[in-house]
């Protein structure tokens, strides 16, 4: 074993310098919502790094929704999970259709398809809010569920086509041709040879969407306004409307509706990093 | 890429003019969802709030709005001077987590977190902490100086700060992931030379890491000023906008007006924005559809 020299410790410490702010600064956030989650009410202002007693009291309040904010606190996350999941299916529905026609069949007008949606894609989401709201009315699906689905469809469906069409420009043309020459239809073409190849993008695609949509907070507050209908988020903003919200309750609210989709980003890390990231930013 | 694929190698069949091969059909039968999605979700609503944006009064009205004068000022601060301090530390974060060592590869994986939980539990948490009277913030220094801390929120520059303070927190570990996914794409080998030539590390960052990032890096910084114009939960759930409507930002005024059903007002502002917006898209379409 040889001692490290004076160098090495050198560069050790300064990458701690750096490391441990960064590790202060991205945990407060959360320790400071845990730390409420796990508090009884008196010890929650106390100021100190851990309760003197903890408890899962505030979860269990949540969970028999024993408080006035929080009675349709079930129906509130089974909303959010059925909004989140019909859009992530939807999305990959018209998404992977999308970049099908325009990858591999090379559909006249695939690319200027593929322009309108990048195009859509970088219009500020908070702007297309606005008039998308009103369309709503227009539509008369104000307070239904569909519209903040087809919206979220809307909002993530042009990312989606554009990374499944990345991943699918790659795939052999040869493939095709092969499947084509032994009888395959268009149909079997799409089922048995494009779908297979393309699952871990699919994977990608369909998790970003359904976390795209759990997260969504501006459109659900618009779209969504009866309790029993709004989802998660929008209920923990609307505690904010009285002064004298219980803040644990709040905080431990919020601690149940941030670990689902923590859960599935990193069961989906290596999806979700290969296929999104990668893809995100072409240089 | 592999779109190889143009002219030579063109649909077999006969012309287009003539009749459409299964495969065309099916892939105009494929692709109609999604443009019945977008004609439905974004063609109708752009062009029906264009049309409701129409009159001159509006950007009269609109003009004469102090708030909207302030919240044009604040949207400018938080880009120009937010997103280029969350990119520099975005940059040099990146070079941080490209040091291989198992504790800084634990680290990444925690650095992550604010980008996977959901933001609006986490910016409530900061509002909780910037409480005056109850607030975790004020309490510690109650505690350490025997002072009443600051009323953060209610301060606009401060509230503001704590806006794009909360962007950053939830945003940077996005651009570090990318930029450091452009950074561990440098050849090794580069390194190496320069480190037999005995080049310092600022010298390394010159004339080796910058030159092979500086596309990606602006890229990332017109993407993410793009994004941000529309980061409506870092402002409205930290500040609402207060105090005394101080810290909008266009985002979160389109929606007040929305709330006090001036609905022309708010697609006037946000048609306000696009002579900014537009070529900042354009320019991001042209570099992503090449």
């Amino acid at each position: 074993m040889k001692l490290p020299t004076l160098r090495e410790v050198g560069t050790e410490a300064k990458l701690l310098l750096i490391g441990i702010p960064v590790f202060i600064w991205t945990m407060i956030p959360i320790y400071h919502m845990f730390l409420f989650a796990i508090s009884p009410k008196e010890d929650a202002f106390s100021g100190k790094l851990w309760p003197a007693h903890p408890t899962l009291h505030n979860f269990s309040i949540v969970f028999h929704q024993q408080h006035y904010f929080l009675r349709d606190f079930w129906i509130q996350f089974w909303n959010s999970t059925v909004i989140a999941l019909a859009a992530g299916a939807l999305t990959l529905f018209v998404a992977t259709a999308a970049a099908f026609s325009i990858s591999r069949l090379r559909v006249p007008g695939g690319r200027a398809v593929m322009n309108l949606a990048l195009f859509t894609y970088f219009i500020p989401a908070a702007f297309l809010a606005v008039p998308m709201y009103r369309t709503m009315g227009n539509y008369g699906l104000l307070n239904n569920h569909w519209s903040l689905i087809l919206a979220m469809v809307t909002i993530a469906s042009p990312y989606a086509i554009w990374v499944l069409k990345q991943a699918s420009d790659k795939l052999p043309v040869e493939l095709d041709e092969a499947a084509t020459m032994d009888g395959a239809t268009t149909l079997q073409l799409f089922r048995l040879v494009y779908v297979p190849l393309m699952m871990p993008s699919l994977v990608a695609v369909g998790t970003y969407a359904i976390l795209l949509a759990w997260n969504e907070y501006l459109y659900a507050f618009l779209l969504l306004s009866k309790d029993t209908d709004i989802t998660l988020p929008v209920a923990l903003g609307n505690f904010l409307a009285a002064d004298d919200s219980p803040w644990e309750l709040l905080m431990t609210t919020g601690f149940i509706y941030a670990l689902p989709p923590a859960a599935v980003y990193y069961a989906f890390k290596r999806y979700m990093v290969g296929g999104l990231t990668a893809g995100a930013v072409k240089s | 890429m592999a779109i190889t694929l143009s002219g030579d190698q063109a649909l077999p069949g006969p012309p287009l003019s003539a009749r459409l091969s299964p495969p065309q059909v099916w892939g105009i039968v494929l692709l109609a969802p999604y443009l019945l999605v977008f004609l439905a979700f974004v063609v109708y609503p752009v062009g029906y709030g264009l049309w409701l944006a129409r009159h001159p009064a509006s950007y009269v009205a609109l003009y004469h709005d102090p708030i909207f004068a302030r919240a044009a000022v604040n949207t400018l601060i938080f880009l120009v001077i937010g997103i280029n301090i969350k990119m520099l530390i975005a940059l040099f974060l990146s070079g941080f987590f490209a040091q291989q060592r198992p504790w800084i590869k634990w680290l990444s994986v925690i650095f992550i977190l604010p980008w996977a939980v959901p933001s609006i539990p986490t910016i409530l948490s900061v509002r909780f902490m910037l409480n005056p009277e109850w607030g975790v913030v004020n309490q510690l220094i109650f505690k350490f100086t025997g002072d009443d801390g600051p009323n953060w929120l209610n301060d606009p520059s401060v509230a503001l700060a704590m806006a794009i303070g909360v962007h950053i927190w939830k945003s940077l570990p996005f651009w570090t992931l990318i930029l450091l996914t452009g950074r561990l794409a440098i050849s090794h080998d580069l390194y190496e030379a320069s480190d037999v030539d005995g080049a310092n590390w600022w010298q390394k960052f010159k004339y080796i890491t910058w030159p092979s990032m500086q596309t990606l890096y602006v890229t990332c910084t017109l993407l993410s000023m793009i994004w941000t114009l529309g980061d409506f939960n870092s402002v409205y759930l930290l500040t609402g906008g207060g105090p005394a409507d101080l810290t909008h930002v266009l985002s979160t005024l389109g929606i007040r007006y929305l709330r006090l059903d001036q609905l022309s007002l708010a697609m006037a502002s946000i048609v306000c924005a696009m002579p900014f917006v537009l070529p900042l898209v354009y320019f991001m379409m042209k570099r992503l559809s090449r």
